[in-house]
């Protein structure tokens, strides 16, 4: 703190150097590994393990965007879900729009699903939504301001704990329910799906998907800096006071709902990229992706890798998910055990999660090395 | 009628004009035809047989003649020949003049005497049906039907009739009319009568009125059909009096569908009230969401399932009254497997709520899977019992007797937990812990045991409403999240504290559910429920009955 590096390293401690050592190195060698390398070699990586590697970079910056309202400011927010989904919608009619004469109905205005329910023009909603720039804008815009007006609301009459969780689950399964309807014109039930170009790139394209990875590389480096450089700041200070003595910050003079408002739209806007780059990457984006168990999932990364941490965030969300992965591969009635089993053992044992027992770890050896006092054994 | 004399009438034609005259005199020598093809069988026949050959001519116009003389031929097997055509059963000679119809088991009989016959059906022909033939054919079994000395099926008949208002059934009507004893039937054949006679034009005014007045009584749905079509090519007095009966009768209707719309609404909202209860206990007392919440609702229902398979295989005899013997078993295992998930994850997460809202989703995931990997993935089936069963009309509405008692098991419930919390000494130590923990500990009261005590309450409250679940909804092991994120949003309008404010919240958001429901659609209202509540909050941040006062900021 007080020998004044310049911004942008000061943020990085030595987590967040190990953190962004292994981002840069998987966005430097996947593509090395993937493209340049021949694929009968023994260390190329197939395109569907980029993709699912892909998938697992969007989940982790859903669980940074999750770890800064809940570890930082004790927002436990049950409808992370919902933006990431949005996000992931705003993109989908992006490339339902990149479609064209290309679907199975040949129109060239609307998507396939449109001209099978009869409609005759495209919504109002979905103006705009051929053009990139428009897209990505409303990717950040449409959480943000569903945040915005929630976030409004629910902080302004000072909705907190518990109560707060039941209303965001509310929130996100309202939403589910709305988006299964066909004449929301967002697909229905089956959501959105067959795209074909991404910025004029076919998305099923090995390049392509090398690209997208390395693009959510980069998405997740830069959610972490900024959720670095918020936590770091002197606002940041202010949402961990808030985390910590709500009623406290308050009688000292500090806007309290400005601060978790502005905290959680932030976050709302970091789910909606990582839902955006999630959907070209699956390829589907359907309502399922609200149903408040994908939310509740999302919570229980940030609680393995550790609250509070942003790196566990991130790191959470890999593990679990590579777990799941495996056991609905190898083990497929068992995943539901395992998950649920995971959520009690990490709140009743890990509550500072993997990255806490790493530290507290560091903390023992260190004070062992200086000779004090004989470390205590871990109680909890 | 006219058509033969009108070409002796004008000697000089054009071409068309004699064209004309050509087709009316093919379209008389037709009908002639025709006539003479219907009526040689019927002149040759006497008594019944003169339907029975008509059957055997393999013609469509026969085959509809005989249908229609068939209910007043006084054949004894009228009702086996018409039940034997729709079932495609019948069978011709017709070199021998013989008719044959086969029962289920494809066993012959002849269709004359109604005895055994030894003939082979696949030596005879088929009766054949067409389009015209089939509307005889319904009729046929409407009359015979309206005679038929099952009450049940005589009554069926006589709303058929009054459906079809077909006029040529009126004779028949009539005659059912003068021998019907039961005064429900008559009812009916008066009403199907009124329905005929009021869209007669031909029969007088007065009559017609008298019909109307009828139907206006009978007062329903079907009424109004009738009477608006009535109207719309009646005149006068007639057309009068239809539309204003008819718009008596919607008026009244559309109360009725209030007063069901409430009714559904108050058997919905008992669902949530019994799903919502126990959750708004271990909410009031230990300030946590359980997420398990709905699994205990689910384990209750499979008990009911269990207890019921139990019966089923070893005490047939107690299969009725099972759920009797659910109940309290539901209450029973559901509290322990509380009290379990309690003592064993709870009791170490107190003063933190987010986290045992995690945890005990994390308990939810095993129960279900847990459920599913025992009891497999599909759908149970729970019989309702036969006091459960049927319904009852209470003017228009009707009132299912499973719905009805799930209303007063609720009620019950409800007012057996008032009575467990005012009245009991536990009651008031749950009470002193939901208001000051601490205080309440510091008096003495052991506040562990308390919650050990609240969470086996609440979840088996839970049980109990599975059982009353396993009556109208899918034993499965989803079950429990379809109502769970429901029973939130009752807890969360109803405030904590108050099981007055749960049982509000309950009926409200039960009643407005039923009400958006029509307007709206199902899923657009319960969207816009979710969006109220939202808003609702603000105004309210802890619920309609909120607690005051220290106890506020946990």
């Amino acid at each position: 703190m007080e020998a004044r590096k310049p911004l942008l390293l000061s943020l990085i401690d030595g987590r967040g150097a190990i953190f962004l050592g292994i981002l840069t190195a998987a966005a430097v060698l996947v593509p090395l590994l993937s493209l340049v390398i021949p694929a009968n070699s023994a260390f190329a990586i197939p395109a569907y393990l980029v993709a699912l590697f892909g998938k697992y970079l969007c989940y982790a910056l859903l669980a940074i965007a999750l770890d800064l309202v809940w570890g930082y400011c004790g927002i436990l927010s049950l409808g992370h879900g919902a933006f990431f989904a949005l996000g992931g919608y705003a993109m989908g009619m992006y490339l339902m729009r990149q479609i064209g004469t290309r679907g199975v109905y040949a129109h060239p205005e609307l998507p396939d699903f449109m001209v099978f329910l009869n409609m005759k023009e495209l919504p109002i909603t979905w103006w705009g939504f051929q053009s990139f720039p428009y897209a990505m804008l409303m990717v950040l815009l449409i959480p943000g301001l569903l945040a915005f007006i929630f976030g409004f609301l629910a902080f302004r009459s000072r909705v907190t704990g518990v109560y707060l969780s039941i209303i965001t689950q509310a929130m996100t399964y309202a939403l589910l329910l709305a988006f299964f309807r066909n004449d929301m014109g967002f697909g229905g039930n089956n959501g959105l799906t067959d795209f074909k170009d991404i910025l004029g790139f076919n998305v099923q394209a090995k390049e392509t998907r090398v690209a997208l990875f390395v693009a959510s590389c980069i998405a997740l480096g830069a959610g972490y800096l900024i959720a670095r450089a918020v936590t770091e700041s002197k606002f940041g200070k202010v949402v961990i006071a808030i985390r910590d003595a709500e009623s406290r910050t308050r009688f000292l003079g500090y806007r309290v709902e400005t601060y978790k408002l502005a905290v959680f739209v932030l976050s709302a806007m970091m789910a909606g990229v990582a839902g955006a780059l999630y959907v070209p990457q699956v390829g589907i984006i359907n309502p399922g992706e609200f149903a408040p168990a994908n939310s509740i999932e999302a919570v229980i990364w940030v609680a393995v890798g550790g609250r509070g941490t942003l790196v566990g965030a991130a790191l959470g969300a890999i593990i679990v998910n590579w777990g799941k992965t495996f056991f609905t591969g190898a083990l497929p009635e068992y995943w539901l055990f395992a998950l649920g089993a995971l959520f009690v053992l990490v709140t009743l044992f890990l509550p500072k999660g993997v990255v806490g027992v790493i530290e507290q770890y560091k903390a023992q050896r260190a004070s062992a090395n200086k000779g004090g006092t004989a470390a205590a054994p871990a109680a909890e | 009628m006219n058509m033969p004399s009108r070409p002796r009438a004008l000697p000089l034609e054009t071409k068309a004009k004699s064209l004309t005259e050509t087709l009316s005199v093919l379209a008389a020598a037709f009908f002639l035809l025709m006539l003479a093809l219907i009526a040689a069988p019927h002149a040759r026949a006497q008594g019944g047989f003169d339907v029975i050959i008509g059957l055997t001519t393999d013609k469509f116009p026969d085959t509809e003649r005989a249908l229609n003389e068939l209910p007043g031929a006084g054949l004894a097997t009228a009702p086996d020949i018409v039940e034997a055509l729709v079932a495609n059963r019948l069978y011709l000679n017709g070199p021998a003049r013989k008719l044959y119809f086969a029962d289920e088991a494809g066993k012959m009989f002849d269709a004359a005497t109604g005895e055994s016959a030894d003939v082979m059906a696949s030596a005879l022909k088929k009766v054949r049906i067409n389009n015209a033939v089939r509307r005889s054919l319904d009729a046929a079994r409407g009359a015979l039907t309206l005679m038929s000395p099952d009450p049940a099926k005589r009554k069926a008949a006589a709303d058929s009739v009054f459906k079809s208002r077909d006029a040529t059934a009126l004779p028949l009507l009539e005659a059912a009319l003068a021998k019907e004893t039961v005064s429900a039937n008559r009812k009916i054949l008066e009403e199907a009568r009124a329905a005929i006679v009021a869209g007669d034009s031909g029969a007088n005014e007065v009559q017609r009125l008298e019909a109307i007045d009828i139907l206006k009584s009978r007062g329903d749905q079907d009424a109004v059909s009738v009477l608006t079509t009535i109207a719309s090519w009646s005149e006068g007095r007639v057309k009068a009096a239809a539309d204003s009966a008819s718009s008596v009768i919607q008026a009244k209707l559309a109360l009725w569908r209030n007063v069901q719309n409430i009714w559904y609404g108050l058997s919905l909202g008992s669902v949530l009230l019994l799903a919502a209860i126990g959750l708004a206990i271990t909410f009031g007392v230990m300030g946590i969401i359980n997420m398990a919440h709905g699994e205990m609702v689910m384990l209750g229902a499979y008990t009911t399932f269990a207890v019921q398979e139990w019966a089923r295989t070893s005490h047939p005899g107690l299969l009725n009254y099972s759920l009797f013997i659910a109940i309290p078993l539901a209450f029973l295992v559901t509290a322990a497997v509380g009290i379990l998930i309690e003592r064993v994850v709870i009791r170490f997460l107190y003063g933190r709520p987010l986290e045992t809202l995690l945890a005990t989703f994390g308990i939810s995931l095993i129960l279900q899977q847990a459920v599913r990997t025992i009891f497999g993935a599909n759908n149970r089936e729970v019989s309702a019992p036969s006091f459960m069963a049927g319904s009852f009309d209470f003017g228009s509405l009707q009132i299912g007797y499973g719905r009805m008692w799930i209303i007063v098991f609720a009620l019950a419930v409800f007012f057996a937990l008032q009575f467990v919390l005012r009245a009991t000494s536990f009651g008031l130590r749950m009470r002193a812990v939901t208001q000051n923990r601490r205080m309440a500990s510091s008096m003495g009261i052991d506040t562990n045991r308390i919650d050990a005590m609240a969470f086996g309450l609440g979840s088996g409250i839970a049980g109990m409403a599975g059982v009353a679940l396993s009556q109208i909804d899918n034993v499965s092991p989803n079950l429990g999240q379809s109502y769970i994120i429901d029973s939130f949003m009752v807890v969360v309008f109803g405030g904590v504290g108050n099981l007055w404010g749960t049982l509000l919240g309950a009926l409200t958001l039960g009643v407005a559910n039923k009400f958006l429901e029509p307007i709206a659609g199902a899923v657009l209202g319960k969207i816009l429920l979710l969006v109220f509540i939202i808003l609702f909050i603000q105004k309210r941040p802890r619920g309609l009955f909120a607690l005051k006062g220290r106890a506020v900021e946990a």
